[in-house]
């Protein structure tokens, strides 16, 4: 459905490198995450898939045209919502809807099974400004403007930075029901949590793909053993493990420390122990734990 | 077409919906012409005077009541002495003063000869010389009563005729200026400002990936501006009629069509200016810099082109304002028809087309 082959990408003439030599491929029906840090070059692949943006090198192709000889046919045929808000604040829910409606050349009825779930929740405000509306509210509209005219593809860019937790879980679940209709969908996010949620990934660090594969294939590719630590002095307990010889890594993850060790061996807990206690680290907790998304990125990221 | 007109409702909904939009659009030239038609004008007006009459007599009483009856001067007939005069302009009070000497009818009746001594306030020379040239006139006119009932064998007369604006009205002047002036910031400002304001917003990324073609982005922002500009076109026409006094002499179609014309030339290039401009605030400083001032100088309306130093004379041949400002007097002022301004109209023409090719060749369907 959507292909990218050696893509390539920089601006002011050269000088800095947005997108190198990405490849990857989305197929129908899927629900295909990019994830990675602000400045990853996530925007500049969606802008060039959009075709509104020229590659310097490198082919690309949505459902089969060719984003720069049939550019017109893509944009006749893709939903896209950029990453920042992008409808008129000073038009109503519903004009705002309306106008992007008419402009595909159809009607608010006659795609509206598509956009019923989402809309349901706009509706009681419906004669509201757009600029008024909450940021999960703005991030619902726009995917419904994209929506309307039933795309092929969706392109949404960061539809969930900047709105609450649980407008963000609403909205994953809505692209659930989108891609469960049939609506190939990629999205790009730099929340590592919401990377669960995709058929498959691409992992993105300074413009390039570090891995593409299913959640649960990145996870198994881990292959280190990591552990949780905590003590009642983290700050300490963090500059003392880095120092430690065993360590591989060691990065603050919520309320614990994630650690991982040089080398696989049986006596890694005990040695680690032993070794925070001749630093003086009281009441130490450590436990194997499973790795999510977001140490697989950091230890990618770090090869 | 559905999508042109959703989009041009749009288009009107911005603007109605902004007040300062609004305002721009419609106080504005309300208050041009309002400022210009009774502050900014250099027509001398209630100048105070006052008048010393020694003479008291037949001759001056006449030629006090022809100063008196002019709308040009308010009088006060004092008796005072030299010193007193002087104080009153060290104070401002007076423009000038006109002194009549004793024995002025006698010395007119036996002498054939009397003086007349005018003093007039100089520290600004247009206004002195106005008064002065005000003052001669009314006093020439007097002597030229007198002289009808005397034969004198040989006169020559001068008969002066102002053609087109005999009373010197200003008006003439500048009205067809604030409407070149009007137009071209509403014009050239408002829709490079809307047409980046959309990219500056980011919806011109989401009007770009839609069927909707960018040629027709660009159309749909002219035709509301179009229509809101002849809104102005009537309102600048309705005032100068009906609260400066000034008829429109020619045919008014022809007056709005070639306003059209002006208006197209200013919207091909607001777009120019869009397509170059980033932002919002560039958009507003090139067009202000960039056309209201050349529009000011070089249109002929504050200072004649043909005072001009020569490279600004040929300067002054591409800023659009010139013709139109040329178009608008001709029409409105003159009375005359379209063979009168084929010319201005073609040379506009001109202009347009070279716009619009530049600008269209330059506009982009992607984002860089």
């Amino acid at each position: 459905m959507v292909e990218l082959n050696n893509i390539r990408k920089t601006y002011n003439k050269g000088s800095v490198l947005a997108v190198d030599s990405v490849s990857f491929s989305v197929s129908e029906g899927e629900l295909f995450g990019l994830i990675g840090p602000d400045g990853a070059g996530k925007s500049s692949i969606f802008r060039i898939l959009a075709t509104l943006l020229l590659a310097d090198s490198g082919t690309a192709s949505v459902n089969g045209w060719d984003v720069v000889n049939d550019y017109h046919k893509i944009r006749n045929n893709i939903g896209y919502m950029p990453g920042r808000f992008s409808l008129y604040q000073d038009l109503s829910v519903e004009e705002n809807l309306e106008f992007f409606a008419t402009l595909f050349g159809t009607k608010i009825q006659e795609n509206y099974h598509l956009v019923k779930d989402i809309y349901v929740q706009l509706e009681p405000f419906k004669d509201r400004r757009a600029g008024k509306l909450s940021g999960g509210m703005k991030q619902k509209l726009a995917l419904c403007c994209a929506l309307i005219h039933k795309p092929v593809v969706l392109f949404l860019d960061e539809p969930t930075t900047g709105v609450d937790p649980v407008s963000r879980k609403e909205f994953w679940n809505m692209l659930k029901r989108l891609k469960e209709q049939g609506i190939t969908i990629v999205v790009s996010t730099p929340y590592m949590d919401e990377a669960n949620l995709c058929d498959r990934i691409a992992l993105m660090q300074n413009g390039k793909i570090m891995s593409v594969e299913s959640p649960e294939n990145i996870i198994k590719d881990y292959k280190n053993e990591l552990w949780a630590v905590a003590s009642p002095s983290m700050h300490t307990l963090l500059s003392d493990l880095r120092q430690f010889e065993l360590t591989e890594s060691c990065y603050a993850f919520g309320d614990s420390l994630h650690l991982s060790f040089k080398t696989k061996n049986e006596n890694n807990r005990t040695e680690t122990l032993q070794y925070l206690e001749s630093r003086n680290q009281r009441e130490v907790e450590m436990k194997k734990i499973n790795p999510g998304i977001e140490d697989c990125f950091i230890s990618l990221m770090q090869q | 077409m559905k999508q042109f007109i959703v989009f041009i409702k749009k288009e009107f909904a911005h603007v109605l919906r902004d007040r300062r939009t609004l305002l721009i659009l419609f106080g504005l030239p309300v208050v041009q012409i309002l400022v210009f038609g009774f502050a900014l004008t250099n027509e001398v007006k209630n100048s105070r005077i006052v008048i010393c009459d020694y003479a008291n007599d037949e001759s001056s009483h006449a030629i006090i009541r022809k100063i008196e009856a002019s709308e040009y001067f308010d009088t006060e007939k004092i008796t005072l002495s030299y010193s007193d005069i002087e104080k009153s302009f060290k104070e401002g009070k007076i423009k000038a003063a006109i002194i009549f000497p004793l024995n002025f009818d006698n010395d007119l009746q036996h002498l054939n000869k009397a003086q007349i001594q005018i003093i007039s306030d100089a520290s600004d020379p247009n206004t002195g010389n106005t008064i002065n040239n005000y003052l001669s006139t009314i006093i020439a006119d007097y002597q030229r009563q007198m002289m009808d009932n005397i034969k004198i064998p040989l006169r020559v007369t001068t008969e002066i005729r102002m053609l087109y604006n005999p009373q010197l009205k200003a008006a003439h002047n500048f009205v067809p200026g604030v409407m070149a002036l009007v137009l071209m910031l509403v014009c050239v400002m408002m829709t490079s400002i809307s047409i980046v304001r959309e990219k500056e917003m980011g919806t011109m990324e989401v009007l770009l990936v839609s069927p909707y073609r960018p040629i027709l982005v660009i159309l749909s922002k002219a035709v509301p501006y179009l229509l809101l500009s002849l809104v102005n076109v009537a309102t600048i026409l309705l005032l100068s009629v009906f609260v400066l006094d000034l008829p429109i002499v020619g045919s008014v179609w022809l007056l709005f069509l070639e306003s059209i014309l002006f208006i197209i030339t200013s919207l091909s290039l607001g777009l120019l200016i869009s397509i170059r401009a980033k932002t919002q605030q560039e958009a507003m400083l090139i067009s202000m810099m960039g056309m209201m001032l050349p529009t000011l100088i070089f249109s002929g309306f504050m200072f004649p082109v043909e005072n001009f130093p020569l490279p600004l004379q040929i300067i002054s041949n591409i800023v659009p304002a010139r013709w139109f400002y040329i178009i608008v007097k001709t029409v409105m002022v003159k009375g005359l028809g379209f063979s009168a301004i084929w010319k201005e109209t073609l040379i506009l023409t001109g202009i347009t087309f070279f716009l619009l090719a530049v600008s269209l060749k330059n506009f982009k369907k992607r984002l860089e």
